[in-house]
């Protein structure tokens, strides 16, 4: 995983509220066995009309959108099922950070497992990048603040997701550092079992 | 025994502190155990890559359980039983589940096996869930078996291969609420409809963050199966999970399972069993209280679980919306529905009926619908299906007639799985039809692309395939509700 610091980029805004993830990527395209290419089917409910072809009117498919690193949405970003091809096929479309006013559980902890920053600003923040499209957004891990024009907004984040992010490590080699503990843990368990 | 000066716990405090290998700090989140590990085949082949791209094994195949249920076809077996998979990719998901089983030794219910079936309905089945267990699955739902008084929840890929490769999860404690229901449950009144009114009440984001524990005396009464419907969606309120404390009721579910301890065992584990339960005055950090007299037999309009309405009501009408997010979020809905500001329910006509899920594919929700088809047709032009939770469901309902119920009545009896309720496998709603559902999932296109879903109980779906029209059960069934108590 790619270490994450400060990252500036235009923001794509979705201000829809309550985004869920058959949204985010339909279950039609869960039928894969890997985790790679799933960026052209992301929101491929609302990004393509009913022929395949792009719809003009969807705001990834503004050409603004290109090469565009921040996605902006409402509040409750995320909101349903578990499918991690959810923060897949957003970092696939080259997104790192997801703001929204709250993001929905599964889906925090599924991003930060995949180097997709979920950043939650204050309300008034939100509606300030929800009304300004396109315009460059600074997400900056270390001082856990967003700033974009009109917006200068302090966000929180669990200490341990921003240290694997900011160190790009993955939370599996912590786990398995703390394998003496869990075989303690199983035999105490046996021992009481029987 | 509990020391009098012991402070209050809830049932989830119990839980979690048991589960606990090491405990969170500010830097750290807790190492929590876990003791059953569900498996399916859409969640689960990129973990498996994880562990092989490191070199590790699965460190607890004898605490792990696999199943195919999502992207199994669900179309009637032919002569000689076999279950044909047409679509390519579906074929690889489950070889390459076949395969990971085969590799790390973990038990497989595949496809046509004897307890096949939907993911949350088998473990319950085979009394693989019990309570004061941990049991998480790639899969949103797990939070079905917290009905057993178990911590259940849904993972991430990444996640399955972390309790794939240490039998643990990394979480920060969640917080906890009383979901209290005062009353009883009217006559067609049911547990999917309790639901749909917490989660209208909550918001589909109100549980974030936190365990639900649905107390109180309506939660007493309800069945097992009913309890496993209301915890189910716990996740459509945003919740971790949902909890009911074991009862007698649990321990008559569960005594005889296949899975369930056996003779000083089984009195052993009552023991354990009886004492998980939130003490009285146990801090929770929310509380709502839910009278379940004034409820009625309830249905979705929009596109998000929490917008929901009694059958018998009115479409909302937007300008009444002060909030201007909350009213243009009701003007989508609506629009994507085809509905009209103010229209009554019942009456909207519909096309297709799905009767079946990890929420109402139970041997219950079948009989409930059963009792509404009985003697009755299917309206023309509609399309029933009718699709039990697991192959154990299904020789059940068979055993009772049921599925000759369903098909005098002109509706589909399919094979188990997850089948409309995502429609992976080919189970779709087409573009721009209506369809009732006893699912738990109305957001756009989560159907089919176009698809407009109304979520309901089996009886209000079944009342709406006769009608062909959204329709109140009541007028079809007399008497009180026909869901087993």
């Amino acid at each position: 995983m790619e270490p994450f610091r400060t990252l500036t980029s235009r923001a794509v805004v979705l201000p829809r509220r309550d985004i869920d993830t058959d949204q985010i990527i339909p279950a039609r395209f869960l039928k894969g066995t890997t985790r790679v290419g799933l960026g052209r089917w992301l929101f491929a409910g609302w990004r393509y009309d009913g022929t395949g072809a792009p719809a003009s009117d969807f705001p990834l498919n503004d050409p603004l959108a290109r090469g565009a690193r921040i996605l902006v949405a409402g509040a409750n970003f995320g909101c349903g099922s578990s499918r991690e091809h959810a923060p897949w096929a957003l970092v696939d479309q080259g997104f790192r950070a997801v703001i929204s006013a709250s993001i929905a559980d599964i889906f925090r902890n599924n991003a930060v497992k995949n180097g997709l920053v979920p950043v939650v600003v204050d309300e008034e923040a939100h509606r300030t990048l929800l009304e300004s499209p396109f315009v460059e957004v600074t997400v900056d891990l270390e001082a856990q603040e967003v700033r974009a024009p009109g917006v200068q907004a302090r966000f929180a984040i669990d200490p341990f997701a921003r240290r694997c992010l900011l160190d790009g490590t993955d939370q599996l080699g912590f786990l398995l550092a703390q394998l003496p503990a869990i075989t303690a843990y199983e035999q105490s368990r046996r021992r009481e079992e029987t | 025994m509990e020391q009098s000066e012991t402070p209050a716990r809830t049932l989830f405090d119990r839980i979690w502190a048991s589960h606990l290998v090491w405990p969170e700090t500010a830097d750290a989140p807790a190492v929590l155990f876990v003791d059953v590990h569900l498996v399916h085949e859409v969640t689960s082949p990129q973990a498996f890559s994880a562990l092989r791209e490191r070199g590790l094994r699965v460190r607890r195949p004898d605490l792990t359980l696999a199943t195919m249920d999502h992207s199994t076809p669900t179309t009637p077996a032919g002569a000689a039983g076999e279950i044909v998979v047409t679509d390519p990719e579906c074929r690889v998901q489950l070889d390459t589940l076949e395969q990971n089983c085969r590799d790390a030794r973990i038990e497989l219910h595949p496809l046509g096996a004897e307890h096949q079936g939907i993911v949350h309905v088998i473990g319950p089945e085979l009394g693989v869930t019990q309570p004061g267990r941990t049991i998480v699955c790639g899969d949103s739902h797990t939070s079905t078996h917290g009905a057993f008084g178990a911590l259940a929840f849904g993972i991430g890929t990444s996640e399955v291969a972390h309790v794939l490769a240490t039998q643990c999860l990394l979480q920060r404690r969640p917080k906890t609420m009383e979901v209290r229901v005062t009353g009883r449950l009217g006559p067609c009144v049911t547990a999917k409809d309790l639901i749909l009114e917490i989660i209208s009440r909550l918001g589909i984001s109100g549980g974030t963050g936190h365990v639900l524990e649905y107390s109180g005396e309506a939660v007493r009464a309800l069945s097992m199966e009913a309890r496993m419907t209301l915890c189910n969606m716990s996740i459509e309120a945003g919740a971790r999970a949902g909890l009911v404390a074991p009862d007698d009721t649990t321990f008559e579910y569960l005594h005889g399972r296949p899975r369930a301890p056996r003779g000083p065992a089984w009195e052993a584990a009552l023991g354990r069993w009886r004492s998980l339960r939130s003490d009285p005055g146990a801090p929770f950090e929310a509380t709502v209280e839910i009278d379940a007299s004034r409820l009625e037999p309830t249905v979705t309009f929009g596109t998000h679980p929490g917008m929901s309405a009694p059958v018998t009501g009115r479409v909302p009408d937007p300008e009444r919306e002060q909030e201007p997010v909350a009213r243009r979020a009701l003007e989508s809905a609506l629009r994507y529905m085809g509905l009209r500001p103010g229209q009554p329910l019942q009456g909207h006509p519909i096309d297709v009926v799905f009767i079946g899920s990890c929420t109402n594919g139970r041997l219950s929700d079948l009989r409930a619908a059963a009792s509404v088809l009985r003697g009755r047709r299917v309206a023309p032009r509609v399309r029933a299906l009718v699709v039990p939770g697991s192959r154990e469901v299904k020789r059940a309902a068979e055993a009772e007639g049921l599925h000759r119920v369903f098909l005098e009545a002109g509706a589909e009896w399919r094979e188990p799985g997850c089948s409309m309720c995502i429609g992976m496998n080919g189970d779709q709603v087409p573009p721009g039809r209506s369809a009732v559902s006893t699912s738990n999932r109305n957001f756009e296109g989560r159907q089919g692309p176009g698809a407009r879903t109304f979520l309901a109980s089996p009886l209000t779906a079944a009342a709406a395939a006769v009608a062909g029209a959204l329709a109140d059960p009541r007028r079809l069934v007399d008497g009180p509700a026909q869901e087993r108590r």
